[in-house]
């Protein structure tokens, strides 16, 4: 016990006294959740629109004060014939096109049904997405406000309904991933980084030649990590809730469970690559390529698994981050207790003991 | 050997912050010669020859290599003179005549005469066979041979060596010495730093650095007069020891 | 035996790193390794202190088998391997401190062993040793090796890379080590430190050359060397390679060594045919061969 004590010991000094890996170990998780949670967004802000209006009545005039006073848009400029349209997207000065018909409000009032196109860039299709939707949203919402005194309904528009993010916030969207990424990332990467480190220098062959049994350098190597890891999901999820407000809606109890079983198993693979590799570039370069990227694409925290063509879907089972954002995402935005996630959480078990397993089948005693 | 000077320093001064690396060195090197340069670890060799070959600044003082100034023509030196250390010697992953096309061609070498001279080269080396074979599968006396040679690839006026025979079988050391010999009958300057203290006794003449300053300079078998000793091991000892 | 080889063979995917090597190491013994890089010294290190399997023959340090017991060999055996392995980022003291935690021990517990080469690094117990110089880390990496007090001390290189000084104090270490009933093992490639040995082997490609007692094997080599002095060696080199008669020529510090192929070889021929050469000052002596003439003779 005291030669895994002195052995853990050594293992803080080296972490606290590598500027870059306490740079990685705190810095990212802060960066990269206030980069998703502000800057790279779903939402939009202040989006710049032009307007064509052929009526110039009350009813435009009262739209377009509706739209120019929302956050989301400003009407930038008005346009007097069709043929400039195009020109004014060429220009890439707005982002969509508001086209009231002749006569909006006179065909309201008789017709019951009045027509306004909407024009958006689609050249970034995501965000032209969104303007519609948004824009869709609030000439709904007027229409609403007019139907209040009025017997018959004067409107079809699609409705479009946002169930648990009805703000459409997209950072509560990021949180469980960025905790994936990270969680992947201090303990995958960074245990693999510090055993092949010792490879390197040639102190693995000391370690090797001492009684030290094989299954305390493991755990001597992996153990700072745990609880490297526990801190960093801690201070993910109360920025999240302190920042961005995010409401959990479940047990903060068997999220923090959930998360450690999680990063067991990203650390038993963290332990695999660095069998297999022989230098702390190579484990790196593993760690990204093998672990960060299928992460970050076929997790389902970017890109919808439903809308991935079906092989990429089949390899997305194997990836344990796809069952973990599940289980997170379940007990943070849905507040759903283990009843629910149990199938997923069991998976994740599952491949948690199959990568230790293997790891500790493929760790060697000597060095070949 | 002539009296014509390739290296001339004075007075020439290292500092790191407070800690004076190199201190106050003067000396100076002929034409042909064999230039030992020693030193205990961490006597300052190494930043002493980093300043000469022009990837280090001097704090103060004056030197001259290959003619040009080390302060004002950085650049110029380094196309006059060729550089071979252990650490860095050859690219593993390259074979022995993608080295020489490799090395030919940063020193600006025109296609023919790269061609000729690694034809030439690898005769010299007998590495016939093994010219299309990676670097890195060769011996590393081999090695340690051929990055000699890719050194002087572009006829430098001077060569600087930095440990060139460190765990070489003693063989391939007299033969790599005798390439030293040759380049510098040639007219070649070498300037050589080593751990070998028989390969002292090969120098023309020899420095020792203690403590960032040159404590002995001279020809091996003065040194060894002066010291009142049978070997330059001897020497080294007294010295390096005070 | 503290160790014991016997024709152990080791091949990596081409190339025969050791081929059928056997000898014996006594209790107490110094037992050097000589030869250059590449030789097989520390494949032959990493097979005895466990790090590797042999492909053929066997071996016991201590008494263990290096296979089936490597556990027990783990515990008894103190290694520092080529690249005075520590950690960087520690410093001295941590360094010795967690060494000595790992192999069940304390600084205290052994202290008497490593003292007199402790106390020349203590004044720097702070300093990482990523800082230190190369024969501080020389020391420090020795001293972290017998922390644990073992029976058998492998040590791969120690003096490779380190200057003259540090490299004759880390000889002196040794030789008091030696008194304290410790086995050494220890390789290197400085024909110059073989003479320190009780006993050597020389090694090459994979092959012993020989193994005997560093004065025996000078005394086996056969031929008359003489020392060959003249102004200009490079001329004096090529000038004996010529000579019809020689059997080898080395640059030996100021002289050459040169030995003839004739039993009746009489110095004055030579020195006439080297004056053809236009060589002057010519000085033709007899000296006797030192391990670096035996090895290269061996090697030839």
């Amino acid at each position: 016990m005291k030669r895994f004590k002195g052995f853990i010991k050594k293992e803080f000094y080296h972490i606290f006294r590598d500027r870059r890996s306490l740079f990685i170990l705190f810095g990212m998780p802060i960066a990269q959740i206030l980069l998703f949670g502000f800057a790279i967004t779903n939402e939009i802000n202040n989006v710049d629109i032009a307007v064509l209006d052929h009526s110039k009545d009350a009813t435009t005039e009262e739209i377009i004060n509706k739209i120019s006073d929302s956050k989301y848009f400003s009407v930038k400029q008005m346009v007097d014939r069709e043929a400039d349209i195009a020109s004014v997207f060429k220009k890439g000065e707005v982002k969509a096109v508001l086209n009231f018909e002749k006569d909006f409000s006179k065909n309201l009032m008789k017709d019951h049904k009045a027509t306004v196109q909407i024009i958006t860039d689609a050249t970034d299709p995501n965000t032209a997405n969104t303007i519609s939707n948004y824009l869709n949203a609030i000439l709904q919402k007027y229409q609403k406000e007019l139907n209040k005194d009025i017997t018959i309904a004067y409107q079809i528009v699609p409705q479009t309904r946002m169930v648990y993010n009805p703000e459409l916030k997209s950072v509560y969207m990021f949180v469980p991933g960025v905790m994936t990424i990270i969680l992947m990332l201090v303990s995958a990467m960074m245990t693999s980084i510090s055993i092949t480190r010792e490879k390197e220098l040639g102190t693995m062959e000391i370690l090797l030649v001492s009684p030290l049994k094989p299954i305390q350098v493991i755990i001597g190597k992996v153990f700072p990590y745990i609880f490297l890891s526990i801190i960093n999901a801690v201070v993910i999820v109360l920025l999240s809730i302190f920042i961005f407000k995010m409401p959990v809606q479940g047990s903060l109890f068997l999220l923090g469970l959930e998360s450690i079983l999680f990063i067991i198993s990203a650390l038993a693979l963290g332990i695999l690559i660095s069998t297999i590799s022989a230098t702390q570039q190579t484990a790196m370069m593993i760690s990204l390529m093998g672990l960060m990227l299928p992460v970050i694409l076929l997790s389902g925290f970017i890109f919808p698994i439903t809308s991935m063509p079906l092989p990429l879907q089949m390899i997305s089972n194997i990836i344990p981050a796809k069952w973990f954002i599940i289980i997170i995402k379940g007990i943070m935005l849905k507040g759903v207790g283990l009843q629910y996630i149990w199938k997923e959480t069991l998976i994740l078990l599952g491949m948690t003991v199959f990568f230790i397993a293997l790891s500790v089948k493929k760790y060697k005693i000597r060095l070949e | 050997m002539s009296n014509e000077k390739v290296i001339q320093v004075e007075g020439l001064t290292k500092m790191f912050g407070d800690f004076t690396a190199v201190n106050d060195i003067t000396f100076e090197v002929n034409k042909g010669e064999i230039f030992g340069f020693l030193g205990a670890n961490g006597a300052g060799k190494t930043t002493a020859m980093k300043m000469l070959i022009g990837i280090s600044k001097p704090t103060s003082g004056k030197a001259k290599v290959a003619g040009f100034d080390v302060f004002k023509h950085a650049e110029d030196i380094k196309k006059n003179i060729g550089y071979m250390s252990q650490k860095f010697a050859l690219y593993d992953d390259l074979t022995v005549k993608e080295n020489i096309t490799f090395f030919g061609g940063i020193y600006g070498l025109p296609r023919k005469r790269i061609k000729e001279k690694s034809n030439v080269l690898i005769e010299e080396l007998g590495l016939e066979q093994v010219a299309n074979k990676l670097v890195g599968s060769l011996p590393l006396g081999w090695k340690q041979k051929l990055s000699f040679s890719v050194s002087l690839l572009h006829d430098p006026k001077i060569v600087f060596l930095d440990e060139p025979t460190g765990g070489v079988d003693p063989i391939t050391r007299r033969q790599f010495w005798e390439m030293i010999y040759k380049a510098a009958n040639n007219g070649t300057t070498v300037f050589v730093t080593t751990h070998y203290m028989d390969e002292a006794e090969y120098c023309d003449r020899v420095s020792i650095m203690v403590n960032g300053k040159i404590e002995a300079l001279d020809t091996p078998k003065k040194l060894k007069e002066q010291f009142k000793v049978a070997n330059m091991n001897d020497v080294f000892l007294k010295l390096a020891r005070g | 035996m503290s160790i014991s080889i016997s024709n152990i063979s080791k091949s990596y995917k081409k190339a025969k790193a050791l081929q059928d090597i056997s000898f014996d190491v006594k209790p107490g013994e110094l037992f050097g390794l000589i030869g250059p890089d590449g030789a097989g010294k520390t494949t032959l290190f990493r097979v005895l202190t466990t790090l590797l399997i042999a492909n053929e023959g066997n071996a016991t340090v201590a008494g263990f088998d290096v296979v089936d017991d490597y556990k027990s060999i783990r515990k008894n055996v103190g290694y520092m391997p080529g690249k005075f392995s520590l950690y960087q980022d520690l410093t001295v003291e941590e360094n010795l401190k967690f060494f000595a935690t790992i192999f069940g021990t304390t600084i205290e517990e052994n202290y008497d062993l490593i003292k007199e080469i402790y106390v020349q690094i203590e004044p720097f117990k702070d300093r990482r040793a990523g800082k230190l110089s190369g024969g501080m880390k020389q020391k420090l990496a020795l001293c972290c090796a017998l922390i644990h007090k073992p029976k058998v001390l492998f040590l791969d290189e120690p003096t490779t890379g380190v200057d003259p000084v540090s490299r004759k104090e880390f000889w002196d270490m040794l030789k008091r080590l030696q008194q304290k009933h410790i086995t050494i093992l220890v390789s290197t490639p400085y024909m110059d430190e073989a003479a320190l040995c009780d006993r050597i082997a020389l090694i090459q490609d994979g092959k012993i050359l020989e193994i005997d007692s560093p004065e025996a094997i000078v005394k086996n080599y056969t031929k008359q060397i003489y020392n060959v002095r003249a102004n200009n060696m490079y001329l004096l080199i090529n000038s004996l390679k010529e000579y019809e008669y020689n059997h080898s020529v080395y640059p030996f510090g100021e002289f050459v060594h040169y030995t003839n192929s004739r039993t009746d070889f009489n110095p004055e021929n030579l020195k006439v045919f080297l004056e053809s050469k236009s060589l002057i000052d010519i000085e033709i002596k007899k000296t006797v061969a030192t391990i670096e003439d035996t090895f290269m003779e061996l090697a030839k």
